[in-house]
């Protein structure tokens, strides 16, 4: 276990330097001077010119830069904002919490309906509830998220009126800050309306960040417990006269349960990239607009530290699945170490 | 020239499509999406034709109008839009823009993926190793944030888009195309033809390569399909296809400000991206079904 885990790491190392290799070179390689794109100033004198060249370290050799780069990384300085001023670590941790609550409820909500429906239609298998199932999870899974924000806004919010349509909180209740998930918050804060007003917030931004996770864990769902139910050791179980439920449940599920633990890992990467649309159309204030933001507001530096920041709560997150993985299923770990 | 060595070629060929199409049409769903599909390329080539209005052409009397048909002015079945364009017809010239890039992505990704992922299974070692870490680099970072990343840094624009969502996407089939290739290159039809003094391109890209296609195939159409939702989501974004082009995702984020006032506006752009990519993924699946070697029963 202890190679096994050890290997796993060694294995991120050269991801680590290809990522801050790729961060690096992105403000290397943007179109014009990259004096006045980082410090987003036009018309200097050639005085403020070289005084902001010598303050961000772009006179040195460029392996020089590349190593006081890994150096600031390393000692969690990933640079400062030019539009705030602020570190981007202190700007990226103040505003993760708002994904992480938003990716959390879509990804409860995608496991909590995609798992069970899954199930259903691998034990009804070739029925009308199986290709009912697997036609809308393809839907789902074809599913452009950003339209799909817009008409459930267009629907819940216009016509019907039931759901706020932006924002994660009504602007009448001003709930303290204490760990950033506006749910726990808004509960510590003990303001009547305040925790229901928040949730209320989130039921179309969760629904639409979970659809494509949804469709994808129901699929996988299925397939796994396909395989799994043509074994023999569920056609024993089925023969011993064990019930349904325990036979589906208990002996088939476990098993199958190995597959859809590492399809739920890998949906981390797909629910970042639908932050970034779904906060941008609900205006959430989380990592994901605020990328965009950067990214429009010319703020080169935000966008290398959310970059790296991203890629490393991914990796972390792969990794961790792994060695779930690795944990819950002994034979990886015999055959790889 | 229809020499004798060349018959049974032709034949096995002939034999292996009607094999192909034997178990394709065994899924329904498939040959509903396929046949979707080719609904949708006729109407990206005929456009000039199946159009009603010019897709530019501004009719400032009917501005934001609801869609109608059966009256005597402003007729457009689809309605139109803020500037008073055609919707219908902005929506049938847009499957041009998405179709051409969901077709360019995947053809970028197939030729550059296969070469190196050719190059990586073929010299293995140092070769092997930079070309993947490459990869693995490209795919830590979620697609969506690289693509818009590296519009950032070409500039926003639908081929800067293209190209952008290529890179994105090529992981995907140099891993595919290495780990197939590796797999054939110890079967002995391979070791028969390095014995019978075959060249190192030769084996590669004449003895190996086609006994690698369908796992690409399969990947290459559900892209396709992938590349027309990223392509529709950095115009949407404003990264994409910039305004007055007609692309899908475009339309819709041109248009957003009115979906309230006039959801038409934005609900068949994206009608059009979801029936397009579920077309797609329909004839995905089934290819994946018939091309599967796992899959088939023989």
């Amino acid at each position: 276990m202890f190679y096994f885990v050890l290997k796993r790491i060694a294995l991120l190392v050269p991801i680590f330097f290809g990522v801050t290799i790729m961060a690096f070179g992105f403000i290397r390689m943007l179109p014009g001077d990259p004096v006045a794109a980082l410090a987003g100033e036009r018309d200097m004198t050639p005085e403020r010119h070289a005084e902001i060249m010598l303050k961000l370290g772009l006179d040195k050799p460029v392996w020089q830069q590349y190593l006081d780069y890994i150096w600031n990384l390393l000692h969690g300085d990933f640079g400062t904002s030019v539009l705030t001023n602020r570190p981007i670590l202190d700007e990226f941790l103040e505003l993760f919490p708002a994904t992480i609550e938003l990716g959390l409820t879509a990804m409860i909500l995608a496991v909590v309906i995609g798992v069970p429906i899954g199930i259903f239609a691998a034990v009804k298998r070739g029925t009308l509830y199986d290709q009912g199932i697997m036609g809308i999870s393809l839907v789902g899974y074809s599913m452009p998220i950003f339209w799909w924000g817009l008409l459930l806004i267009i629907l819940f919010g216009g016509v019907w009126g039931l759901t706020p349509i932006s924002g994660r909180i009504s602007f009448l209740f001003d709930v303290e800050t204490v760990t950033g998930f506006l749910l726990i918050d808004a509960l510590l804060s003990g303001e009547e309306g305040a925790f229901a007003s928040a949730m209320h917030h989130m039921i179309l931004p969760t629904i639409v960040l979970g659809t494509i996770p949804l469709a994808i864990i129901a699929r996988q769902t299925r397939s796994a417990m396909l395989e799994v139910l043509s074994e023999d050791y569920v056609r024993t179980a089925r023969a011993k006269g064990l019930s349904p439920l325990r036979v589906y449940g208990l002996h088939a599920l476990r098993n199958a349960m190995i597959t859809v633990i590492t399809v739920i890992g890998l949906q981390v990467g797909t629910l970042m990239a639908g932050a970034i649309l779904t906060e941008t159309i609900f205006s959430w204030p989380g990592i994901g607009k605020w990328i965009i933001f950067s990214v429009f507001s010319r703020d080169y530096y935000a966008v290398q530290g959310g970059l790296v920041l991203i890629a490393m709560i991914i990796m972390s997150v792969n990794l961790v699945v792994d060695l779930l993985y690795g944990m819950i299923n002994p034979r990886i770990l015999h055959t790889s170490s | 020239m229809d020499s004798v060595a060349d018959t049974p070629r032709k034949s096995m060929l002939r034999q292996n499509l009607a094999e192909f199409w034997y178990y394709f049409s065994e899924s329904k769903s498939a040959v509903v999406g396929l046949a979707f599909l080719a609904g949708i390329i006729l109407m990206a080539i005929f456009a000039d034709f199946i159009a009603p209005h010019d897709p530019t052409i501004q009719y400032r009397e009917c501005l934001e109008h609801a869609p109608a048909w059966g009256e005597e002015k402003c007729n457009f079945i689809f309605g139109t839009d803020y500037a008073g364009r055609d919707m219908l017809s902005r929506i049938i010239y847009g499957t041009r823009l998405s179709l051409v890039a969901g077709g360019i992505v995947v053809l970028l990704c197939l030729s550059v993926g296969i070469v190196f992922g050719l190059l990586a299974g073929f010299f293995r070692g140092w070769v092997d190793t930079t070309i993947m870490r490459i990869m693995d680099t490209i795919m830590s970072v979620p697609g969506l944030l690289m693509a818009l990343v590296l519009v950032a840094i070409l500039g926003p624009g639908l081929l800067n888009a293209m190209i952008a969502i290529s890179i994105t996407y090529l992981p995907h089939f140099v891993r595919l195309t290495r780990s197939s290739y590796i797999t054939e290159s110890s079967k002995e039809y391979v070791i028969a033809s390095k014995v019978a003094g075959a060249g190192r391109f030769r084996i590669m890209f004449i003895t190996i390569l086609p006994n690698c296609m369908a796992p690409l195939i399969v990947q290459g159409t559900l892209s396709f399909s992938t590349a027309i939702l990223d392509t529709a989501a950095l115009g949407f974004l404003g990264m994409g296809a910039q305004p007055p082009a007609p692309e899908w995702g475009t339309l819709i984020a041109e248009n957003r400000d009115l979906m309230l006032s006039a959801p038409w506006t934005v609900t068949f752009p994206g009608l059009a991206i979801l029936l397009a990519v579920l077309a797609i993924n329909l004839m995905g699946d089934g290819l994946r079904d018939a091309l599967d070697p796992k899959m088939k029963r023989s």
